[in-house]
């Protein structure tokens, strides 16, 4: 008998969160792909000084509603609350919005911590991180500010930058739906950082539109196989 | 008379770069514009970093569907033949040199082709994203861009200012009065927008440009 990943509400499933706590947030930046309730349970149950690895920044609710007329709490509102003491990620902020967001704010006062990660490399690092490697070596990044710091190889010719794994103690993720075991499959671009977050956390969280019986998911289309998965939450 | 072309003329005349059944990128701003100028004639595979291949166009926000857009957050069309990927599998297809062409915006582009494109002063916590990556990788990275500042500073320069997105990655430039093709010897001026001499667009940009024998005025 497997053990029980089905839980009842988003706030069981945070419960354990720590303070001090390294935790990945799927999605992309905005709507589509981001665990919107998960982030929300995550702020009631109140965990602080936490580290944050996420592709963007969030913009926080009222700059949400230039995406989604209606709005929708983003990763902003965890800045808004001072529960964040570092982001790594590629977008803190984004260029095309005003200068306003929760995290951009905190930043130019020197609240937060900031390690900006060109996004395939975020990615990469997040794949060798799920995939038990020490790293890789990248053409992104050199000869710009990414570089500094990090060792540098010649291979056949060209330049590289050594970029290390990144894991986390908890992954905060969407997907479309989930059999009880935790597969996953995703819909459209919102599959995006999802699956690879579920492979780099020690205990991985899903927030689902949907939750189904073992066997309903065709085993070709999984995208997500369920060893990765720890807690499978629908989104009420 | 002097014309700027307006972003959406800037975007369809980098357009007729695009060859039949290339993948191409489209990067935040006025390169998205892009993706509405695909002829019926060819067939456009339109990659986007958050995962997907194949997208026809950009759709109206009446009906936007979240979980089917682009990493401009523009919702898109779907088409016969799209795929969906995560982001480490995609950008193995930018970093790997799979993706055909890139169009991105621009803070400035130097006469070697480096580009500036995601850092301006005073918003340091303005990231970027997958430009980096992008501009690396890709086959063949464009630039669509205005030709000067608001304040009338060249962005065309000898040596960017502004913090770097990559070395040595443009190989064309389309502003709204200029086609230009960066090249071992330099900036070489190919088109002019109507209206303008070779001379007065040399007055807006920083190195010396090479004017090509066949220079001639862009066609819209």
């Amino acid at each position: 008998m497997a053990i029980n990943k089905v839980f009842g509400s988003c706030d069981d499933v945070v419960a354990d969160i720590f303070d001090g706590a390294t935790i990945m947030i799927g999605g992309f930046g905005s709507f589509g792909g981001l665990p919107v309730n998960l982030i929300v349970a995550l702020v009631n149950q109140g965990a602080k000084g936490l580290t944050i690895i996420a592709n963007a920044g969030g913009v926080g609710f009222e700059l949400s509603k230039r995406i989604k007329p209606e709005g929708y709490q983003d990763i902003g509102i965890l800045f808004e609350k001072g529960q964040v003491k570092k982001f790594i990620g590629s977008m803190p902020a984004l260029g095309g919005m005003p200068p306003t967001s929760p995290l951009e704010g905190l930043y130019n006062e020197g609240k937060v911590e900031i390690e900006m990660v060109p996004q395939g490399t975020l990615a990469e690092r997040i794949r060798s991180g799920a995939g038990g490697l020490g790293g890789f070596y990248t053409p992104i990044g050199v000869g710009t500010i990414v570089e500094s710091g990090k060792e540098k190889k010649i291979i056949d010719g060209k330049e590289y930058i050594l970029e290390l794994p990144l894991t986390a103690d908890f992954a905060l993720i969407k997907a479309h739906k989930a059999d009880t075991l935790g597969n996953l499959v995703y819909r459209g671009t919102a599959r995006c950082f999802n699956p690879i977050m579920a492979m780099a956390a020690k205990i991985t969280v899903v927030e689902v539109d949907k939750r189904v019986e073992i066997g309903e998911l065709d085993p070709e289309v999984i995208i997500t196989p369920h060893v990765y998965v720890s807690r499978i939450v629908e989104a009420p | 008379m002097k014309m700027h072309l307006d972003e959406q003329t800037i975007a369809l005349r980098a357009t007729k770069e695009f060859e039949d059944g290339s993948a191409v990128n489209l990067g935040y701003g006025m390169p998205v514009l892009c993706a509405n100028f695909i002829l019926e004639e060819r067939r456009i595979f339109f990659q986007s970093e958050n995962g997907v291949l194949g997208y026809s166009g950009l759709a109206t926000d009446e009906e936007k569907d979240f979980d089917l857009i682009n990493a401009s957050d523009q919702p898109v069309i779907p088409a016969a033949g799209m795929c969906f990927f995560d982001s480490a599998a995609s950008f193995d297809m930018i970093r790997g040199g799979h993706i055909d062409i890139v169009v991105l915006g621009a803070y400035q582009v130097s006469e070697r082709g480096d580009l500036a494109n995601w850092g301006r002063p005073g918003r340091p916590a303005t990231g970027m994203g997958g430009g980096m990556d992008l501009a690396v990788g890709a086959r063949k990275t464009i630039v669509t861009m205005l030709h000067s500042s608001k304040d009338g500073k060249p962005r065309i320069v000898k040596k960017c200012t502004y913090p770097l997105t990559a070395k040595h990655c443009v190989s064309m430039i389309f502003t709204d009065i200029a086609v230009m093709q960066i090249t071992e010897r330099g900036i070489l001026l190919r088109e002019v927008a109507p209206g303008w001499t070779a001379e007065e667009i040399q007055a807006l940009t920083e190195p010396q440009m090479i004017i090509a024998d066949d220079l001639k005025e862009i066609e819209i």
